[in-house]
């Protein structure tokens, strides 16, 4: 039994997804193997390399999957799958992009999103937006899973010393090409791996508003996140979404402010360790899974909280 | 070109569902049921393709019970064309719809298929992916915003930390993320004039697709619950309990 892990990179730092989706693959049991598809990504395969409990990595390095186009990566994925019995991806935009497409390739049954291993083909998920969590059992020879990293805590990125194998690259496709990337650039740490997280809702009122969350984000060492009610106003990016439907973190203190607490929001974020809640409205939903609830006028509280850390 | 637009019958965004007592699943029996909301904005963007002249045919396909109707109905009501329901009462897995989506698709020669990119039930995000990997077509998933080029789509998707924009060469899939449209309302007159319009009946058999489950569910209980906390009385009380109780500051 021999794990398959496929590293989450942009080519030049091995993303810390990879050290969760690792963890996931450690409690399946076996060998584990990282696959890095990039294009000029050398640094990369050296530091998997180096995460604790990994065997071997696989290196499939060329320009046309530098970009990660799905049809590219799965058809690389699939070129060595035979060797494994688990095919794991971290459940990111990009994991979440691929794994289906390798799962429908070799027919089997994809688990997306999972939170727990019972064993080696038993595993728990989410479903119904956190509302239940299902034990599911898979019946196919090889599983192809996805792996909610905030479930899972990362293996270290240091003390292994794995030998990198270079793959021969497939070819490219040529269904798809690579035209553009808009990254937002900030100094603030990324949303699913930040240790504090202060998110602003629909209380908010405007995205010109929702500047009065950087100070204190600042100040904590703040992501920031948005309800998808505050989304769909326009006043915050689609990326800074916590929630069902937008990125599911669990910091340890999220700071949720002019948030009504939907149950696609909480769905997002009701793992953190410690939660605050500032709101207007006593009876918004948000208090009911509060650490510390303040029912208060934001736009006063706010820079009151800022000055006062 | 034609567009096809499956959709799928859910549990109804605004309703809290509740495990049944023997852990089986939940329960569904009773609750308000609608189409999955990322459906709604794919048969929107397949409306406006056609709108604008750039889509000739937009088929609606609903995999499942026959209360699907209900959903390719509204489907038509926002604009679809004519609709197929691929009937069935066997649990169907993304895995089994991507299968009958694929044998649909052939069968009626699209050219492009707009799903959602994730269903509020299973939240399993496989679907699309996996149909466009049977199809051997290209996908853009998560999509933000999609301008049809000759033969090619010009896609934005919604990746970790920005946009993205890539071009697939069609056909191809596209599946569908939050903000690439608003839906329309469903009016009145569209609702009676979708009740005229087509709607044709498929069984798995038919398609020559076998839909056995390959992931047996043994059981589905209510998550851990996070009590709730306590009240503070204003922002100094806050920072006392962040700094010495909860000590995350």
């Amino acid at each position: 039994m021999t794990t398959l892990v496929i590293a989450e990179h942009d080519n030049q730092q091995l993303k810390p997804a990879t050290l969760n989706a690792v963890a996931a693959a450690q409690k399946i049991g076996g060998d584990i193997h990282i696959l890095v598809v990039g294009g000029g990504a050398q640094d990369v395969a050296a530091q998997a390399a180096k995460v604790a409990g990994v065997a071997s990595v696989l290196l499939a390095d060329a320009e046309h999957l530098k970009d990660f186009l799905a049809e590219n990566v799965a058809e690389q994925v699939l070129a060595v799958a035979g060797d494994y019995s688990h095919i794991v991806f971290p459940a990111t935009a990009s994991g979440k992009n691929v794994a289906p497409r390798v799962a429908a390739k070799l027919d089997v049954a994809q688990i997306s999103d999972i939170t727990a291993v019972d064993s080696p083909d038993t595993f728990e998920r989410p479903i119904y937006a956190g509302n239940a969590v299902a034990i599911v059992q898979s019946s196919d020879e090889k599983k192809v899973i996805t792996v909610r990293v905030t479930a899972f805590d990362g293996v270290a990125a240091e003390g292994g010393s794995a030998e990198v194998k270079t793959l021969q690259a497939v070819a490219d496709s040529g269904l798809s090409s690579f035209v553009g990337r808009e990254v937002a650039k900030n100094d603030r740490p990324e949303l699913t791996a930040a240790t504090v997280v202060v998110s602003g809702g629909r209380g908010m009122g405007s995205a010109e508003n929702f500047k009065l969350l950087e100070p204190l984000a600042d100040k904590l060492g703040a992501a920031l996140g948005a309800s998808r009610a505050a989304v769909d106003a326009g006043f915050a990016p689609n990326d800074w979404q916590v929630g069902q439907t937008g990125k599911i973190v669990a910091p340890q203190l999220y700071v949720a402010i002019g948030i009504s607490g939907a149950i696609q929001h909480l769905a997002g974020m009701k793992d953190s360790k410690v939660i605050v809640a500032i709101n207007k409205d006593p009876e918004a939903p948000i208090f009911g899974v509060a650490d510390y609830g303040l029912v208060a006028d934001l736009f006063t509280a706010v820079p009151e909280l800022e000055k006062a850390i | 070109m034609k567009v096809l637009v499956p959709v799928k019958r859910v549990v109804d965004y605004n309703v809290k569902v509740r495990v049944k007592s023997d852990q089986s699943g939940v329960d569904i029996a009773n609750v308000k049921m609608s189409m999955n909301p990322f459906d709604e904005i794919a048969v929107e963007e397949a409306t406006r393709l056609k709108e604008a002249g750039t889509a000739t045919e937009v088929i609606a396909v609903s995999c499942g019970v026959a209360q699907c109707q209900e959903t390719l109905r509204t489907a038509m009501a926002i604009g679809a064309d004519r609709a197929a329901l691929v009937q069935t009462d066997v649990e169907l897995q993304p895995l089994a719809v991507a299968k009958l989506l694929k044998a649909v698709a052939e069968k009626e020669q699209v050219n492009l298929v707009i799903l959602g990119k994730q269903a509020i039930d299973d939240d399993s995000n496989q679907t699309g992916q996996m149909l466009a990997a049977l199809l051997g077509w290209p996908q853009a998933t998560f999509a933000s915003k999609v301008v049809i080029e000759g033969e090619h789509a010009k896609v934005t998707r919604e990746v970790d930390g920005g946009l993205e924009t890539i071009s697939v060469k069609l056909p191809a899939i596209i599946t569908t993320d939050l903000r690439l449209n608003e839906p329309r309302y469903v009016t009145l007159p569209n609702i009676m004039k979708a009740k005229k319009k087509q709607l044709d009946t498929l069984t798995p058999e038919e398609l020559g697709v076998d839909v056995t489950p390959r992931i047996k569910t043994l059981k589905v209980s209510e998550p851990p619950s996070r009590k709730a906390g306590i009240k503070v009385a204003d922002v100094a009380g806050l920072v006392d309990k962040l700094k010495n109780e909860a000590k995350v500051i």
